[in-house]
């Protein structure tokens, strides 16, 4: 059976295509202006990479920020439910899943058929989200891609103050004023972050295995600081980010 | 004076209030112990008066400084709330 | 690259006044995150003031900020009896005598700036935003304040100047120039704020109705701040943001009551409220020796 899960993100659109479990396409498009737009882009890019065509998809399900404006899709379902979806079926054992997206955070406790049993949410702040650590970058001057390897130098932990994405702009600059090697800071961005993220995780009772999803998992420097404050090996997948829209094909396909 | 200390952001509204006209008539002053996180302190305020107030370094943080004492579910009594004998403390959330 | 948040530094004196007349002269000095202000008063009357940009260094701005208040006046820092320091950067005042809250001082600058009928004073400065309730002697009965998050505060304003290259200053006029008001954007992150109106700019909309936007969006987050603690009348505004009249007006229609204007200008009441206590604290101090 073949299915698909399309993931309305605030920043990206994901589309995942599902033959018998197994993910066999998969593509992203920047929201942009149009985000219904953008999905059908996805949409046509991902059944392309799986070299399947439209008729042969039996059955869409929409998950994520804007899921209410997806095309094709049949029903839609929360991030949380397709996010833990998607990870205990990679990871069975898993039993906490974090999912830091670009504007949102989260903390997903579940149980080993992906039913949620707990979560709590970062949500309306830029400071508990991949927003935080992209405005960071651009102070920094420093390529968002290049930020976590360079935090990974670090070997001095400085403290960030400030608790707001804009006041940490600010307090970002001062440091760099006063020669705060960009390592450090990068660092700091990181652990402000991950104190943040744990903090959610505290509040869900987290219980390995962790597994962490969502767009900044790519982040190296963010996975360490969050194995450090959770002081516990965090899992990540090989596409993170598609992890909420495979939770939706699955969804589609379990209906 | 009703002095709310913490913030409001995105995820909601995050104040301990303290009603100091209470606080100067108070000679035990059990909360400052009774905290696990060391969130209140004995300061002396604009009038020079000896009073509760949230540390300096929590109060933009205090939805996380409280936490271990508030967990998703119960609500167990708070020990800063049971340690003020004159009730001058609350939580906003 | 032009700095659209940068606004005017500027001073004042009464030259009609001669201080050498007076017996009591204080100062408060408000170091605050992104302004910094001298005040100083000869015998309970407001004789001198200056305003500037903080520097990175507070004791080095409160230095600069007071030289500039007594240029021309004849007066030194020698010649003040008392001086009060205030503001985020208050312990770091090196020539204060005494360093109080901007709470304490807000509620004091305002009720000599307002009258005494002033109940509420909400301070909307360049890194925080206070809610301050007080009595007929401008006394604090009730306060909150944020200063953990940039909604609410002058510097989100900066971010929006910056943004639509639009100097700070006119950002609140030209917010009034829309035919209807715009539903306002996302008012509880700055971050957010920006990227939604990013958003609109592509869709074509002209930059005061982006303003409009912001601006109401920022009123209504002040305004769950003023419920906070309650409303009370009388109401003034006081800090930077008292000066935009795109917040203060939208503000005003939210709540239902006008603010109280003063002749004094807006941004130096926590100052004045430091150089009213000063003033206090001089004749405790004169009357005890």
């Amino acid at each position: 059976m073949i299915t698909a899960g399309i993931d309305m993100g605030a920043k990206t659109i994901k589309v995942v295509v599902v033959r018998d479990g197994a993910m066999v396409g998969k593509a992203i498009m920047v929201a942009g202006f149009d985000s219904r737009e953008a999905a059908e882009q996805a949409y046509a890019a991902a059944l392309d990479d799986a070299g399947i065509t439209k008729d042969e998809v039996e059955y869409v399900v929409a998950t994520g920020a804007g899921r209410s404006h997806a095309p094709h899709s049949k029903r839609d379902i929360s991030d949380v439910a397709s996010g833990a979806q998607g990870v205990v079926t990679l990871y069975p054992a898993a039993r906490t899943v974090i999912d830091v997206g670009a504007e949102e955070g989260r903390a997903i406790r579940c149980t080993a058929e992906g039913k949620v049993l707990d979560f709590a949410l970062n949500e309306k702040c830029a400071a508990g989200a991949g927003a935080f650590t992209e405005a960071m970058s651009r102070a920094l001057e420093v390529d968002i891609q290049a930020l976590g390897p360079m935090s990974l130098n670090s070997e001095n932990a400085i403290p960030m103050n400030a608790q707001c994405a804009v006041f940490a702009e600010s307090e970002v600059v001062s440091l760099l004023h006063a020669k705060t090697p960009k390592e450090d800071i990068a660092r700091a961005v990181h652990d402000a972050i991950a104190s943040r993220i744990v903090s959610l995780a505290r509040k869900v009772g987290f219980e390995p295995d962790v597994v962490l999803i969502g767009g900044v998992a790519h982040n190296v420097g963010f996975v360490d600081s969050l194995e450090r404050a959770l002081e516990c090996k965090v899992i990540v997948p090989d596409d993170p980010e598609y992890i909420g829209a495979y939770g939706a094909a699955l969804a589609a396909a379990a209906r | 004076m009703k002095a709310h200390y913490g913030y409001k952001d995105g995820a909601g509204s995050f104040f301990i209030i303290i009603d100091t006209d209470k606080c100067t008539c108070c000679d035990e002053r059990g909360c400052v112990s009774a905290c696990p996180e060391g969130v209140l302190e004995i300061i002396t305020d604009d009038y020079d008066d000896e009073v509760a107030a949230v540390a300096e370094d929590h109060r933009k943080k205090i939805k996380y400084s409280c936490a271990p004492c508030k967990p998703d579910r119960d609500r167990p009594p708070l020990p800063c709330v049971s340690a003020c004998a004159s009730g001058a403390i609350m939580h906003s959330w | 690259m032009a700095e659209y948040w940068r606004w005017k530094e500027y001073r004042w004196h009464d030259a009609e006044v001669d201080w050498r007349d007076g017996e009591l002269i204080t100062a408060g000095v408000d170091v605050g995150s992104v302004s910094s202000q001298a005040v100083i008063m000869v015998d309970g009357e407001l004789y001198a003031f200056s305003n500037m940009r903080t520097g990175s260094d507070s004791p080095e701005s409160a230095k600069k900020v007071m030289d500039w208040a007594l240029e021309g006046t004849g007066l030194t820092l020698d010649d003040i009896g008392f001086v009060v320091g205030t503001g985020y950067g208050r312990v770091n005042v090196p020539f204060s005598n005494k360093a109080i809250t901007e709470i304490a001082c807000h509620a004091r600058g305002a009720n000599f700036m307002y009258g005494p009928s002033v109940r509420t004073v909400l301070d909307m400065g360049g890194q925080d935003c206070k809610v301050i309730r007080c009595d007929e002697r401008g006394k604090v009965s009730a306060f909150a304040m944020n200063d953990k998050c940039a909604a609410g505060t002058g510097r989100g304003m900066e971010v929006f100047a910056d943004l639509l290259a639009i100097s700070i200053e006119d950002v609140g006029e030209l917010s009034l120039q829309v035919d209807e008001e715009p539903p306002p954007v996302s008012c509880t992150c700055v971050v957010f704020a920006k990227s939604e109106a990013t958003a609109l700019l592509r869709e074509g909309w002209p930059k005061s109705q982006v303003l409009a936007a912001y601006c109401s969006a920022m009123a209504h987050r002040v305004v769950t701040l003023l419920e906070q603690v309650g409303i009370e009348k009388e109401f003034a505004i006081t800090g930077g943001i008292a000066k935009n009249i795109g917040v203060v007006s939208r503000l005003e229609d939210e709540i239902g009551i006008k603010a109280l204007r003063s002749k004094i200008d807006a941004q130096i009441a926590g100052g004045l409220g430091g150089a009213l206590f000063a003033q206090s604290l001089l004749k405790k101090k004169l009357s005890a020796n």
